[in-house]
């Protein structure tokens, strides 16, 4: 098992079923449910890594909270959003970003 | 063997306890906080020749633009120094600033720099996402850039392995004198004896020059850099425009503001700069980093989406008549200057170092240094100390 | 006219210096990045969840609402959802003027805004402080925040199974979060010893009878895992993550009261997620920029206050855990006395000295909890030369002390530029503490809270001028 949105049905905050929206992530499609994050969405979607480090190691969420800039995205064509941060809108292009290139 | 205490640890003085400990003297440097703290860590690291008129000035620029290499060749910590000799290109956005950069790059020319005009092919080819908006374009291939804590450090480091000695934590507080000559500095850390003191306290070397008795009109003048996210590369030259050559050159105390943009080996990339002269006041104010936001973006309108991470400031030291002063104090024997470069130090310090060198050797400088005196009437006038 | 105070944070420190300062008979404009108020200890679900009783993810929900619906609909408070303080600009004198971003969290263009206040009160709040260990950077580990806001402010679960470690009474609600949303966890883990958290614990039991609900809250944490036989185990940490290209198992270890390794007690428990906290940080770029002193103590730096919860900087006021970490139920109390004093509020009321008196049976606690928890001084002996300290940067525990031990490059900030640790795009949130403990002592160190640009603003946005105040103070903007 792996990351996972908790089932609406039974969820003890009493959610109304899901809203579906889907948004591509480097062109792909990914399913997620209205109010989650773009983190959310892509954690819930089984994905953990969307971003490498300076040396190309992945990365994907860690604080959660904005403070780590681990989870940075390219939205809609605007570098370094926290898809923590982010709500994900339906329709939503999302791509994954590195520092290519770099010397480092 | 003679004694020598160079005041402050920044580029400057490491650049010139490197070069005094590799001519033999027992160097002892000294600051008040650490190595390379103050100016130089607050700088973008440009090694220009382009932004200079003809001139004494641009002749210790390209003395220095010959050293620096040299110096940085074979050094065990050279990769830290970051030399990049990316080349500068300076643009002109309008046709009156074409005009004038026409005229200076063709002074410059025949004073022996290399200033190769741009036409429109080749400027996009070299900075794809420059606006196109250029009403001319100047390549200069001499500009280089370094890390300057690096560059300083490894200098620093250069001086130690000659024998030179480092003393951080240490103020300085005032001279001793004996027969009308400087023979030691008082210090928070006791006295420091020398045959011969060297100050390259940067912004800081007028308050120093008053500790030790002696008048140096060096002033404050605060300068800040924005610092965008890490992005991949997309500025490949240190790329500013016109208005730059006017900015350093002017004494208003108000505001000045001119675009320099560049990349950094780090990813981020540096926009410059503001000139303001408000003492030692740093807080940063929004509206001029709302300046030079604007200006950037003039020279590259496709920045607009990337964020600023950091910006910081930093005081360079300003002399009224915008030439650093390097040689000996016309009034206390013993004690000599190698300050005032603005916010050239980081690229001048190489020639300034060597110039120094030569004059306490009592040779002859491989420049003219007349123009640097500190007797001159500029750095000695009744202007305000601060 | 009346005092116009402006509060950064709604959470509980920040929603307690507005209902302090609309007392007071303040005009209040509430600033907070996200959508909605809460922080992070009240992380509300999002409105598209329609959630019918978000209460049952929390404590002491019913008094949250209640705190919350007073603030927000007050006709004298202006609530800025989905604002950010970008900068702070300090005057000659005065109150300093707070520059804000107002729009969708990391957007381009959005508006900017300038508010000048009669006076400021700050409640930022704190993020997770995690030691660094081998493998944390691998995807799968997260702060025990990160688990936290995610299961509480979007029903997610981080993974499964789960295992919880670190040092502090947060691992608690961590591990009842994930328990309540379905979550296998496999143990909690506290580093320092039972004798340590015991002592820590039953030093001055007066002090727990005024804290009862904090005390009962915990009690009750400690019950929920006892009920789902989750272990709860004491001198014991996770010392190193390992996996290909993702966590896949870490690896735990006995530790002494020091924190260093007892040899030969390593354990390999293979995890989906690792969730890691070793305390807060608070959030200090804002009372830095804003010209607060700041106190130094065994527990890391805090922004300096006085019994009023005034800051050193004219104008302004700290509240919540910039102030030092308590919890809160400290952070309401101190908002709602920093609120309060900021709105003009009589500092002899009656009212005032009950909350100074709540604020330091609070605080107390929260001392109580400080000395249950302490970091283990030996911690650096879990990190080898190639670990990676600095997360944005990858800078190593090895280049780092190489860098510290280099006479010419000792300045904190030369060793910073020269190994570029803290100067990524988190600029030292999360490293900078780290790094200034392992530096410290051997090079003159520098503020690893000086952030001016306390959050990235576009180039575009910073171009333009700020939008001009409406003239009317008594026009509301905020849409409800």
């Amino acid at each position: 098992m792996s990351a996972r949105l908790v089932p609406a049905a039974g969820d003890a905050s009493g959610r109304r079923p899901d809203v579906p929206l889907r948004i591509t992530v480097d062109g792909e499609p990914v399913d997620g449910a209205a109010g989650q994050t773009i983190a959310g969405v892509l954690l819930a979607s089984g994905r953990r890594t969307w971003r490498s480090g300076p040396s190309g190691a992945p990365r994907g969420v860690f604080c959660g909270i904005g403070a780590c800039f681990d989870c940075l995205v390219t939205v809609n064509g605007v570098r370094d959003v926290r898809a923590c941060r982010r709500r994900a809108h339906d329709g939503d292009a999302v791509a994954t970003q590195s520092r290519g290139g770099d010397a480092r | 063997m003679t004694r020598i205490v160079v005041l402050g640890a920044g580029m400057v003085g490491a650049a010139c306890a490197r070069e005094l400990a590799l001519a033999g003297f027992a160097v002892t440097v000294v600051d008040r906080s650490g190595p390379a703290a103050g100016t130089t860590a607050h700088g973008e690291g440009n090694v220009l020749v382009s932004d200079k008129g003809p001139g004494p000035e641009l002749e210790l620029a390209k003395l220095s633009r010959e050293l620096w290499p040299a110096i940085l060749d074979g050094d065990p910590n050279a990769d830290a120094a970051e030399w990049d000799p990316k080349g500068g290109i300076v643009v002109a956005t309008t046709a009156e600033g074409a005009g004038a950069l026409t005229e200076f790059a063709e002074g410059q020319r025949k004073a022996g720099v290399t200033a190769e005009e741009m036409d429109v092919a080749a400027l996009a080819a070299a900075e794809p996402h420059l606006t196109r908006d250029v009403a001319k374009a100047v390549r200069y291939p001499e500009d280089a850039q370094v890390q300057p804590t690096g560059a300083a450090t490894a200098l620093l480091a250069a001086a130690v392995r000659a024998g030179a000695e480092l003393r951080t934590g240490c103020e300085a507080l005032g001279a001793v004198r004996r027969g009308g000559r400087i023979t030691g500095v008082r210090t928070s850390a006791g006295t420091i004896e020398g045959d011969a003191v060297v100050n390259a306290a940067g912004p800081w070397s007028g308050e120093v020059a008053k500790r030790l008795g002696v008048r140096l009109d060096v002033r404050p003048r605060r300068g800040e850099v924005l610092v965008t996210a890490p992005m991949p590369p997309t500025v490949f030259h240190k790329v500013y425009d016109a208005d730059y050559v006017g900015a350093v050159g002017s004494a208003a105390e108000d505001l000045q503001a001119s675009a320099v943009v560049e990349a950094t080996r780090g990813g981020t990339i540096l926009l410059g700069s503001s000139r303001r002269r408000v003492g030692f006041d740093d807080r940063l104010r929004p509206e001029v980093l709302s300046v030079i936001a604007a200006k950037a973006l003039r020279l590259f309108p496709m920045l607009a989406g990337v964020p600023v991470i950091r910006a910081y400031g930093g005081f360079r030291p300003f002399v009224p008549d915008h030439l650093p002063v390097i040689g000996a104090d016309p009034g206390l024997d013993g004690l000599w200057h190698a300050t005032g470069h603005e916010g050239a130090g980081i690229g001048l310090s190489a020639g300034t170092a060597a110039v120094l060198r030569d004059l306490m050797l009592g040779r002859e400088p491989a420049i003219d240094a007349d123009p640097f005196r500190a007797d001159r009437p500029a750095v000695q006038s009744e202007g305000e100390n601060l | 006219m009346s005092r116009h105070v402006v509060i950064v944070g709604a959470g509980p420190a920040g929603l307690g210096a507005a209902a302090g300062a609309l007392r007071a008979g303040a005009d209040v404009t509430l600033v907070d990045a996200s959508e909605q108020p809460g922080g992070q200890y009240h992380r509300m679900l999002p409105d598209a969840f329609a959630a019918a009783d978000p209460g049952r993810l929390h404590h002491g929900w019913q008094g949250f609402e209640r705190l919350r619906d007073h603030v927000l609909r007050h006709p004298r408070c202006d609530w800025w959802p989905e604002s950010t303080v970008w900068s702070i600009e300090r005057h000659d004198e005065g109150t300093p003027a707070v520059h804000v971003l107002r729009g969708e969290a990391d957007a381009a263009g959005r508006e900017r805004r300038v508010l000048q206040p009669d006076a400021l009160v700050l409640a930022p709040g704190a993020h997770d402080r995690v030691l660094p260990f081998p493998g944390w950077e691998l995807p799968g580990v997260y702060t025990a925040g990160a688990a936290q806001a995610l299961a509480k402010g979007e029903r997610l679960v981080v993974g499964d199974p789960v295992l919880i470690a670190g040092s502090g009474p947060f691992l608690l609600p961590v591990a009842a979060s994930l328990i309540e949303a379905g979550a296998t966890v496999l143990e909690v883990l506290e580093a320092n010893p039972a004798a340590t958290v015991a002592r820590g614990w039953a030093r001055r039991p007066w002090e727990l009878a005024s804290q009862a609900g904090k005390a009962g809250e915990l009690a009750e944490y400690a019950g929920l895992l006892a009920r789902h036989r989750v272990p709860y185990r004491t001198g014991r940490a996770v010392i190193e993550a390992r996996g290909d290209g993702r966590v896949e198992e870490a690896v735990t270890a006995r530790l002494r009261p020091d924190w260093s390794v007892v040899p030969g007690t390593e354990r390999t428990v293979p995890v989906d997620a690792l969730c890691v906290t070793h305390g807060f940080s608070p959030q200090l770029e804002l009372p830095v920029a804003a010209g607060c002193a700041l106190a130094r103590t065994p527990g890391g730096a805090f922004t300096e206050v006085d019994t009023d919860q005034c800051t050193t900087a004219p104008g302004v006021y700290a509240a919540g855990e910039i102030t030092g970490i308590g919890g809160a139920p400290a952070a309401r109390t101190e908002g709602l006395l920093a609120g309060w004093i900021a709105g003009g509020g009589d500092p002899g009321a009656r009212e005032a000295g009950a909350l100074r008196r709540r604020r330091d049976q609070a605080r107390a606690f929260a001392a109580r909890l400080a000395a249950a928890h302490p970091i283990g001084a030996a911690w650096p002996g879990w990190l080898r030369d190639e670990t990676v300290v600095c997360r944005c940067e990858e800078t190593t525990y090895g280049s780092l002390c190489r860098a510290a031990g280099d006479e010419a490059s000792g300045s904190a900030r030369a060793v910073k530029l020269g190994t570029r640790a803290g100067l990524g795009p988190c600029q030292a949130r999360v490293c900078g503490p780290t790094a200034a403990e392992l530096l410290s002592g051997k090079v003159p160190g520098a503020n690893p809270h000086h952030r001016p640009i306390a959050q990235p603003i576009r180039l575009g946005e910073l171009a333009s001028p700020p939008t001009e105040n409406t003239p009317d103070p008594d026009q509301k903007e905020s849409a409800r």
